[in-house]
């Protein structure tokens, strides 16, 4: 029972993110970095620099984020498999 | 019942990974803010705490055989989390929650600050989030400020009764604040120019709140999961036991 109240808030908060979130944001959905931190460093004269190395814009940033986000994924996996080992299944005899 | 736990974490990380609209930056302060000086300060301030994190990972691990594995995966959901931006409807933008109340929890503070510092580092070079002039500041805020809050609160609401998931979450909820209040007191001390540090302070904080308050309940409840499942499988690797404080 307790599963599947956590299972549907969970789809309930990705619902009422994918319905009124676009409303919201009225389909745009800046950065906190955006919205906060670059408003004040540009009031303040200070606005951010371009990064030292820098990737280029739109899908390879996107690239570098999946990959990124894949090894950060593999890595994780594979010491929880290390840590906590295989999940132990009974078996029923035939 | 004992397979809750799973159940919880793989929906919440598909969820998380469904709603990931690409690459932002948020708490992070980007390259090129922060004046030379106070880029530098930061920097200083926050070597101490990343030697004390190297000093306590070579030590812990001589005693630990689990440690540097438990490391690694806390260090891996760190990264992870700490650059994945995440709709929040309420405010209309993307922010993304910082994991370093959890990793304080599991690994302790010292080694927190020392995942997060890596993480940081990477995230900086390779995918522009952050900066490599602004490390100093961010490893403060989101390593510093993050893991000792955590870690407090974990183990002061232990001392005072409450329970170890109340006390996860509140760890989870308040490291996240902490970290962002860390982040308006950096931009405060270096953009109030002549203006009142408090007033830039409170301004940079308030414009953080319809953001971070969602998303601190999203990291409590992360923090729960994540020492639940600790504390289910291999309750020894835990640096702050579930036993701590309330009977």
């Amino acid at each position: 029972m307790r599963k599947f109240v956590i299972v549907g808030g969970l789809l309930f908060a990705l619902g009422l993110v994918v319905l009124v979130g676009p409303v919201a944001a009225e389909g745009n959905w800046p950065g906190v970095d955006d919205a906060v931190v670059k408003k004040f460093a540009e009031n303040a004269g200070r606005p951010p620099s371009e990064p030292f190395l820098n990737f280029g814009e739109g899908d390879i940033q996107l690239f570098f984020f999946l990959i990124a986000g894949s090894v950060g994924g593999f890595v994780a996996g594979y010491y929880y498999r290390d840590l906590f080992g295989p999940r132990t299944s009974k078996v029923k005899n035939p | 019942m004992e397979r809750l736990p799973r159940v919880w974490f793989v929906t919440l990380a598909f969820a998380l990974l469904a709603l990931s609209s690409g690459p932002v930056h948020a708490m992070h302060i980007s390259e090129g803010i922060l004046p030379v000086q106070w880029a530098f300060l930061w920097f200083v301030l926050a070597a101490p705490f990343v030697i004390w994190g190297l000093r306590n990972l070579r030590i812990r691990s001589k005693e630990e055989p689990h440690l540097k594995a438990m490391v690694g995966l806390v260090g891996a959901a760190v990264f992870v989390i700490s650059c994945m931006p995440v709709p929040v409807p309420t405010a209309g933008t993307c922010s993304h929650p910082c994991g370093t109340g959890m990793a304080a929890i599991l690994i302790g503070p010292t080694l927190t600050i020392v995942v997060t510092s890596v993480a940081l580092l990477l995230q900086a070079l390779f995918l522009a989030h952050g900066g490599l002039t602004t490390l100093g500041a961010n490893i403060l805020s989101m390593g510093v400020i993050g893991a000792f809050t955590g870690y407090g609160v974990f183990v002061l609401a232990r001392r005072f009764g409450a329970s170890w998931a109340v006390a996860a979450f509140m760890a989870g909820l308040l490291s996240d604040w902490a970290v962002y209040a860390g982040t308006s007191f950096f931009l405060a001390t270096a953009l109030h120019g002549d203006g009142s540090f408090v007033t830039m302070f409170l301004a940079i904080g308030l414009a953080f709140v319809p953001t971070q308050v969602p998303l601190g309940v999203l990291e409590g409840f992360l923090c729960v999961g994540a020492y639940r499942l600790v504390h289910n499988r291999h309750p020894e690797f835990l640096v702050t036991p579930a036993k701590w404080g309330a009977a």
